[in-house]
């Protein structure tokens, strides 16, 4: 034989690994960021202009330098940042609170057939449920408590979580169960390491979505139940309706949403973490 | 040269007791009208050290043979005997889990050793297929070739008796199917191995086997059991391979063309 089969064989190895290139880390940033920019100065611009079309007078729909000027001086106040955090500690409870059960629901669901004839396609019925049909419900049976707006979150955001588990154990590749079973994986040990990894990247889908939920139904709950000397950014919309303010409730909604991507953003890093590590992300050429 | 054995049983199983054996195995899929028979009755068995391939055409159950045998599936009559014998099996694909590592996949299949010495056997095995550089990758980002040293790697790991292959270098191109044919022969060989591996390729089947056991279709039964005396290390590309691959090829072809008619 010329040729080694082993130096043969690591020629090949090396060919077929080759190491990517480099990416320009700034230029991928302000590729990313210029889009960005663009579309916010088209959504400034587009408000401008419906303002000084003058449908509304100023004090119903504010303009937009007004606003942020708003926004800008209650940055500097206790209060904005006292509603913030309320807010922000009722989203991440009740999120917290709605994974457990989610997790708990989802795992019996997929393990047990009974329940999954029982209960699974309740679960994706709760799931188009508005969440703010539950809150009448939810006032008679807490009250106007901070209780009533977790009750509602939890149900939100559950149904979405233990449909993300279910699917994830549903779509775990038939392929992988017979190898699992080859390595003689049973019951926990198949479950630990086999089942819950690869039902991850479902189950994280459903973790967005189920913030996504819960982040609604808490802005609908604070809107309602409002409790007294507790500011929160729900109750912050309500008053400055009330007190006909729109540059103050133009500010908070833009807070709202500013929440809601930094929230997105932080689920989008962890999926494309996710998607590297296994090796999906390969873009085709 | 060749001898098509008349006994199901060959004669090398006279000594001791076989690491595999198939006795009248039936599988039949589905119920009433519309069942299909997969297995019919088939008798078949592989020593320890004895290389074995079960080649066929499409829908001979040669994937279903290799199911039973490593308990992913049961037989519907007949019965399986692996004398307790652990068996390891490996893919078409190589069915790694994409969330560990190469390491970390192999490390699966040492679960009872402690972490300090599963570590160690896991490069010793990553050196057998000569991956022992790339220990920290994950499946991704690796070649199908390597993919499937790893999956090889994963079943020696088992520290198993029998090794089932279910066409496992079929998605390889030539090159790296010759290399992982030299590779395999040598760890069969070093580890006295009970293979059975399932092939629609008949030089494949030539190249590694010491029997090439050809399997009828609709129902799977075994019609002939081809004695390889071929000098090892045999190349694809060599006469005597291509004649016995020749006359293999043609009772196959027989076989097939029984279906058209």
């Amino acid at each position: 034989m010329a040729v080694e089969t082993r130096d043969q064989i690591a020629g090949l190895d090396a060919l077929e690994t080759q190491v990517k290139a480099k990416r320009n880390i700034p230029a991928a940033i302000w590729g990313r960021v210029w889009p960005m920019a663009l579309a916010i100065a088209i959504v400034l611009i587009i408000w401008e202009a419906v303002v000084l079309a003058g449908f509304w007078p100023e004090y119903v729909f504010a303009g937009p330098a007004t606003a942020l000027g708003e926004l800008g001086t209650r940055l500097g106040e206790g209060e904005f940042w006292h509603a913030v955090a309320t807010t922000m500690r009722r989203a991440v409870s009740g999120f917290l609170l709605a994974i457990v059960v989610g997790v708990v629901v989802g795992a019996a669901v997929s393990r047990i057939k009974l329940l999954r004839a029982a209960f699974g396609s309740l679960i994706t019925g709760l799931q188009t449920m508005p969440s703010i049909a539950w809150f009448p419900l939810a006032i008679l049976l807490f009250g106007l408590t901070e209780n009533a707006i977790t009750f509602v979150v939890v149900l939100g955001a559950a149904p979405s979580i233990a449909n993300g588990l279910i699917t994830g154990v549903d779509y775990t590749p038939p392929i992988l169960l017979r190898a699992g079973h080859v390595l003689g994986l049973r019951r926990l040990s198949l479950y630990r390491h086999l089942i819950l990894p690869a039902s991850l990247p479902s189950f994280l889908a459903g973790l967005k979505q189920g913030w996504a939920f819960a982040w609604r139904s808490l802005m609908a709950g604070e809107i309602l139940v409002i409790i007294a000397n507790q500011p929160s950014l729900g109750e912050q919309l309500h008053f400055a309706r009330e007190l006909a303010d729109s540059a103050r409730l133009l500010a908070t909604m833009i807070v709202i949403l500013l929440i809601g991507i930094v929230v997105d953003v932080l689920f989008g890093a962890a999926d494309n973490a996710l998607r590297r590590r296994w090796g999906l992300d390969q873009r085709i050429g | 040269m060749t001898a098509p054995a008349q006994e199901l049983g060959h004669g090398r199983t006279e000594g001791p007791a076989p690491a595999v054996r198939l006795d009248a195995v039936s599988k039949v899929y589905g119920r009433g009208a519309t069942s299909l028979l997969a297995l019919d009755q088939v008798s078949l068995s592989a020593a320890q050290g004895e290389f074995v391939c079960l080649l066929g055409a499409s829908g001979c159950g040669k994937s279903t043979m290799l199911n039973l045998v490593a308990g992913l599936d049961r037989p519907s009559a007949g019965t399986i005997e692996t004398g307790g014998k652990q068996i390891a099996m490996m893919f078409q694909e190589p069915a790694l889990f994409p969330w560990l590592t190469v390491t970390g996949n192999i490390e699966l299949a040492l679960r009872a050793l402690d972490r300090k010495k599963r570590k160690e056997r896991a490069a010793e095995l990553l050196d057998v297929v000569h991956l022992g550089g790339f220990a920290k990758k994950r499946p991704h980002e690796l070649s199908g070739g390597m993919r499937q040293r790893v999956s090889l790697a994963r079943a020696l790991a088992q520290e198993a008796d029998v090794l089932l292959m279910d066409e496992p270098f079929g998605a390889l191109d030539a090159m790296t199917r010759d290399l992982l044919h030299d590779e395999l022969e040598r760890i069969w060989r070093e580890r006295n191995l009970a293979i059975l591996f399932v092939t629609h390729n008949v030089r494949e089947a030539v190249r590694l086997g010491d029997r090439v056991v050809l399997l009828s279709s609709r129902p799977g039964t075994v019609i002939e059991d081809y004695t390889v005396d071929l000098e090892r290390p045999r190349r694809t590309e060599s006469a005597e391979v291509a004649k016995l691959a020749g006359e293999i090829t043609v009772r196959l072809k027989e076989e097939v063309s029984r279906h058209g008619r």
